[in-house]
């Protein structure tokens, strides 16, 4: 299932004009605050009646400029996750967390309470009031109240935003466990480039109103006019997989044919990665380098050169293990004479993973 | 248990519970629907239906008296057409009780828009997200949460009308088992000599329901707030 948003929207002195499709997994509408992120998923909920435009899944139109035909919010089955939790008072946290069912045409069983319980960790809370409940324990009980609405689409506002970093770690894995275990599409809203990093699937940048770019993360991420805050936080994603745990403590990785040495990384042989590699942890070489002490080189291609960012260049390699980025200086880019299709070596000098926290590799 | 009133003094609380229990009850659903509109619907007019329910707080009783008596007397357009269907208002019980709830009602719409505003309307959006359409987002997120809030509104307007003289007595005059409630019994004792140990029960009988009202509704003023923090 998949989703597709069109719409414009005048809101007098600012203009929405986006255009996206959003394919199952979770799709991150990315950008700075007042770029219009928040406007379009609340024109997906219905919260918002664009002027124009026309958004539908496979099967289901949910506004239509043309025949102004627009289902009202509490038939769109969505399932919204807002920035602040919006529980109910005066309900349980069970009955909070069961509000949607009654609604829902498909009245999920009992198992499936208790799947999403076990999941957000909420089996002790059940008989709380909202009140009573931290922060980060209430947004784990409205991410839990807006899946257990059966939605066929779910929304997120930054709904990490007003948590502290401790928050923050608490409940991204729940997100993971969504883009990974369930399929309808997830829209996403989030200026944070490290959230957007390690969950998006697709991501969709917005700037002004307007859709700058719009692809599959990896994708979006190796383009080097990509770097929505700055080429200082440009960088690559790699997709990869759990090879083999080595006894000098590294983590070897398959990506693509290409495999890579991490520091040692939990998980077991088979499990999927995502890595982050920032354009300023990558050097080039023309030749094969001999005797550094970086474990992890790859051959590569240059495929594109930005010169307008910031003090140096950004250049994209195509390697084995996926396109990468890398920032030099613009005198090394004239002394090693890089062009578009020269071959080089890039010299990774640290590889996050962009799915837990930071442990790097020199 | 009722030798310390006397008959006539029964008979005027008696009549002054029907009429404030029946005033009470009759502007409950117009008082919410007025709250709601003023609390969350911005529409033309909102400024003038404001004024309209508040005008019995600050114009003389009589006034509001006069003014029914002129639209609904047995002799007025409206109250001859509403004869017709046997619905007669001029001196008799049911008469008082529509100046009794005309003259609570502006104390019950406060009480009652007053709990609405603490109520997030985000709320009631967060439910339509969840499914819920207008009618059950009313009664299943803001209804429990203003519950207090009606009650006390509906305690705020009994106590008035409890209590409430002259639009009453400029309506509906005085006649005992028909229209003389408590504070017009009160008032008629107080024209005849040797009236007054009659006069000062129901003065004390008056002053605590006034007090237990009061009392009554503070705290479930209280219970909207902590309603609404979800303690």
């Amino acid at each position: 299932m998949s989703l597709s948003v069109s719409l414009h929207h005048d809101f007098g002195g600012f203009a929405l004009d986006v255009d996206f499709r959003a394919p199952p997994g979770l799709t991150v509408l990315f950008g700075r605050s007042g770029s219009g992120k928040t406007s379009v998923i609340k024109a997906v909920a219905g919260l918002l009646h664009p002027d124009a435009g026309r958004i539908a899944t496979a099967d289901r139109v949910l506004f239509d400029g043309v025949t102004g035909r627009a289902l009202p919010v509490h038939r769109r089955r969505i399932g919204y996750i807002f920035q602040e939790p919006r529980l109910f008072p005066h309900l349980s946290v069970r009955r909070n967390l069961t509000y949607g069912r009654r609604f829902a045409p498909r009245r999920g069983d009992r198992a499936e309470v208790d799947r999403v319980v076990e999941m957000l960790g909420l089996g002790a809370l059940l008989d709380r009031r909202p009140g009573g409940l931290s922060g980060g324990e209430q947004s784990r009980v409205s991410i839990g109240r807006a899946l257990l609405s059966a939605p066929e689409i779910l929304l997120a506002d930054e709904p990490l935003a007003a948590l502290d970093e401790a928050r923050k770690a608490e409940i991204l894995p729940y997100f993971e466990r969504l883009r990974d275990e369930t399929d309808i599409p997830i829209l996403y809203v989030s200026h944070s480039v490290q959230e957007v990093a390690r969950l998006a699937t697709t991501v969709v940048a917005m700037e002004q109103g307007r859709v700058t770019r719009a692809g599959p993360a990896v994708e979006v991420f190796a383009d080097p006019a990509f770097s929505p805050t700055g080429p200082r936080d440009a960088g690559a994603l790699i997709e990869a997989r759990i090879l083999t745990h080595h006894a000098d403590g590294l983590t070897e990785v398959q990506a693509g044919p290409a495999r890579l040495h991490l520091p040692r990384t939990p998980g077991t042989p088979g499990d999927p990665l995502r890595l982050r590699i920032a354009a300023q942890d990558v050097m080039l070489a023309r030749e094969a380098p001999q005797g550094l002490s970086a474990l992890n080189i790859l051959p590569g291609t240059v495929t594109a050169i930005r010169e307008d960012a910031g003090p140096g260049v950004l250049i994209s390699l195509t390697t084995p293990a996926g396109p990468i980025l890398a920032a030099i200086t613009r005198r090394s880019l004239a002394a090693m004479g890089l062009t578009t299709g020269t071959p080089c070596h890039a010299i990774i000098k640290s590889v996050a993973i962009a799915q837990r926290e930071d442990p790097r590799v020199g | 248990m009722t030798d310390w009133l006397g008959p006539e003094e029964w008979q005027a609380l008696r009549l002054s519970l029907k009429v404030s229990f029946w005033a009470m009850l009759a502007s409950l659903p117009l008082g919410l629907l007025a709250a709601y509109a003023l609390s969350r619907w911005r529409f033309p007019g909102r400024q003038l239906l404001n004024l309209l329910i508040h005008l019995p707080l600050v114009l003389p009783p009589v006034v509001t008296g006069y003014l029914l008596l002129l639209t609904l007397g047995a002799r007025a357009p409206l109250g001859e057409f509403l004869g017709q269907f046997g619905i007669t208002f001029a001196f008799r019980w049911t008469g008082a009780a529509l100046a009794a709830g005309i003259m609570g009602f502006p104390l019950m719409v406060r009480a009652i828009r007053l709990s609405l505003d603490a109520v997030d309307p985000k709320l009631e959006e967060a439910a339509a997200t969840l499914g819920a359409r207008p009618l059950s987002r009313f009664f299943t997120v803001t209804l429990p949460l203003i519950a207090p809030g009606i009650l006390a509104g509906a305690v705020l307007s009994f106590a008035k009308a409890m209590g409430e003289f002259g639009a009453t007595i400029t309506f509906v005059s005085n006649i005992p088992g028909s229209t003389q409630t408590l504070p017009s019994a009160i008032y008629a004792f107080l024209q005849v000599p040797g009236g007054e140990a009659s006069a000062l029960r129901l003065v004390a009988l008056s002053v605590v329901i006034a007090m237990g009202a009061l009392l009554l509704s503070e705290l479930l003023a209280q219970r909207v707030a902590k309603r609404v923090a979800g303690k």
